[in-house]
């Protein structure tokens, strides 16, 4: 119910339209997307049909989201976040890559932003090795590319308010996963284009003009 | 609506909506569900849906329409802006222009403080907007950021609140029924806008402004523009004109209505854009309906106010409730000082 208002709110605020044609055939997804704001997971969550919405779950730094008992509730009660952490001493025995896995296999679709930080410009930075490392050990995963669209101007990074503009979650059609002989970083490469790509004329079909 | 001339005026619209919907749905059985026929659908049942909330804002009174307005404001600002590219260093004087500098524009139009509605934007916004752009110590492209944030705020806060306030025109002989003169604005701007496209379709061959919109044709234009004067004077008997000043009204209208579009097409396409947004199916953005109105609005205000000899600046001075509050403030010297910090801490 909380998830429910919570996500309608979100798609009110920012414009984000509310995705209804996802099908349902059991496969687990990825969703991996550009990051420039802190309402990045949220837009892509609240973009998602209701029922598919309930087993989403973004990854987050767990630096960030374990502050503060807002941001506690928020990450384990509303948006039941796969908190990864980014100091390397605690990476190393808190293993982020099999917390993923753990998630995957029970059932759950990933939210995840492969460049790691938020970017502070327009550009989107060089893709983390995670999303590989998903795919080569669970081959069956569906990998979604989205672009999103103008909320680092509705939310820039260093910025307390949120400015009442309009964006969009644009979703591409799934990635194919690592080719026979692909290198690690081509494949990443090929994430990152695919991103672009949807990014690239994508804006929704207008009508005529005329009253 | 205790007036039985604006049931009349809603009554009509209903019927002519009626036919439209009608007719839309004949062709549809007939011909089948073709693009430009669902497209045609979208437009009526959006229509609807419009007139709905337009004429509910009115029946709920003072409040209920400079309310609407003051939404219609933001969500166009919001679509301006959107469309706008604004970097990081004009996130701060939006959100000033967003939450403080529309809503308070509309609280003295509501009040209503004349003057200070008029001036509220183009002189102290106008103001503050470069000098909080300047703060921020972006030089890039500087005139231009400034000039884009201001235009937006001048046509689509300042132009459309002059809408709303017709309802406190102070016309002799007409007190009380200013709705009126709001609805036949609305509908005599709104009715040549489409008849200017329906003629156009139907006779159009000289594109007047062919790069800036494809549509506006002379034929349109004046066939369209003469039905929709036409309109206006027979509904002279709404309004406080006798039917030849009811007619020079509605042909003013349908000027502005054409040029406001036009303007903000040629605004629109400077930004790379066909659509304000997305807000309307079948129509675009909230904007994409409102273009026309955005001239129309202040300009017809103003004529009709000298046209009658209102003085709106003296029956509408400062309101007592306004400077009690103010002086309150100001007698409590922390009050004064306790916004610094405030103020320094939202930047």
């Amino acid at each position: 119910m909380t998830s429910t208002i919570l996500a309608f709110l979100v798609r009110l605020a920012t414009g984000v339209r509310l995705l209804r044609d996802l099908p349902e055939d059991g496969k687990r997804r990825v969703y991996f997307a550009n990051h420039s704001s802190h309402l990045d997971s949220l837009v892509i969550w609240a973009a998602l049909p209701g029922r598919q919405r309930a087993w989403t779950r973004p990854v987050a730094a767990a630096e960030y989201w374990e502050k503060g008992a807002l941001r506690r509730w928020l990450s384990g009660r509303i948006f039941k976040a796969v908190l990864i952490p980014r100091d390397p001493a605690r990476m190393r025995h808190e293993d982020p890559l099999g917390r993923m896995l753990n998630a995957l296999d029970s059932g759950a679709d990933l939210i995840l932003f492969p460049e790691g930080a938020r970017s502070e410009t327009d550009e989107i930075g060089p893709f983390k090795p995670g999303l590989h490392h998903l795919v080569s050990q669970r081959p069956d995963l569906v990998l979604i590319p989205v672009f999103l669209e103008n909320l680092n101007r509705i939310l820039p990074k260093g910025e307390l308010f949120p400015l009442p503009l309009m964006g969009q979650a644009v979703f591409g059609p799934p990635l194919p996963g690592p080719f026979e002989g692909e290198t690690r970083a081509a494949f990443l490469e090929r994430a990152r284009d695919s991103v672009l790509a949807v990014s690239r004329g994508n804006l929704s079909p207008l009508p005529d003009e005329g009253p | 609506m205790k007036d039985p001339e604006l049931l009349y005026l809603v009554g009509g619209v209903v019927a002519v909506l009626l036919v439209a919907s009608i007719v839309t749905r004949l062709l549809i059985r007939k011909r089948g569900e073709t693009p430009v026929l669902v497209n045609l659908r979208q437009r009526v049942n959006a229509w609807w849906w419009m007139m709905l909330v337009f004429s509910a804002s009115l029946a709920l009174g003072r409040g209920g329409v400079f309310g609407f307005y003051t939404l219609l404001s933001f969500l166009a600002l919001r679509e301006f802006i959107t469309l706008s590219p604004t970097p990081r260093g004009d996130h701060r004087t939006l959100t000033w222009v967003f939450f403080l500098i529309l809503p308070l524009h509309y609280l003295f139009a509501w009040a209503p403080w004349y003057g200070m509605f008029l001036i509220w934007i183009p002189v102290y916004a106008f103001v503050f907007i470069p000098i909080r752009s300047a703060l921020a110590g972006d030089t890039d492209r500087f005139l231009e950021r400034t000039s884009r944030i201001q235009w937006g705020v001048l046509t689509c806060v300042y132009f459309l609140s002059h809408l709303p306030m017709l309802l406190y025109l102070p016309i002799p002989g007409y007190e009380g029924q200013n709705a009126k003169l709001l609805f036949f604005v609305v509908l005599v701007t709104q009715i040549s806008d489409v008849m200017q496209y329906v003629f156009g379709k139907l006779f159009g061959k000289t594109r007047i402004a062919p790069k800036v919109s494809p549509s506006k044709t002379r034929e349109g234009l004046l066939y369209g523009g003469a039905a929709a004067t036409l309109i206006g004077t027979a509904l002279w008997w709404t309004t406080p004109f006798t039917p030849i000043a009811a007619a020079a009204m509605s042909a003013l209208l349908v000027a502005a209505g054409f040029f406001g579009g036009l303007v903000m097409s040629a605004v629109k396409r400077s930004l790379g854009a066909k659509d304000w947004g997305s807000g309307i199916p079948g129509h675009g953005g909230v904007l994409d309906r409102l273009d026309s109105l955005l001239f129309a609005g202040p300009i017809f205000f103003h004529i009709t106010g000298y046209y009658f000899g209102t003085h709106m600046a003296s029956t509408y001075s400062q309101p007592g409730w306004m400077k009690g509050l103010l002086r309150l403030w100001l007698d409590q010297s922390p009050g004064v000082i306790n916004v610094f910090p405030l103020v320094a801490w939202l930047g």
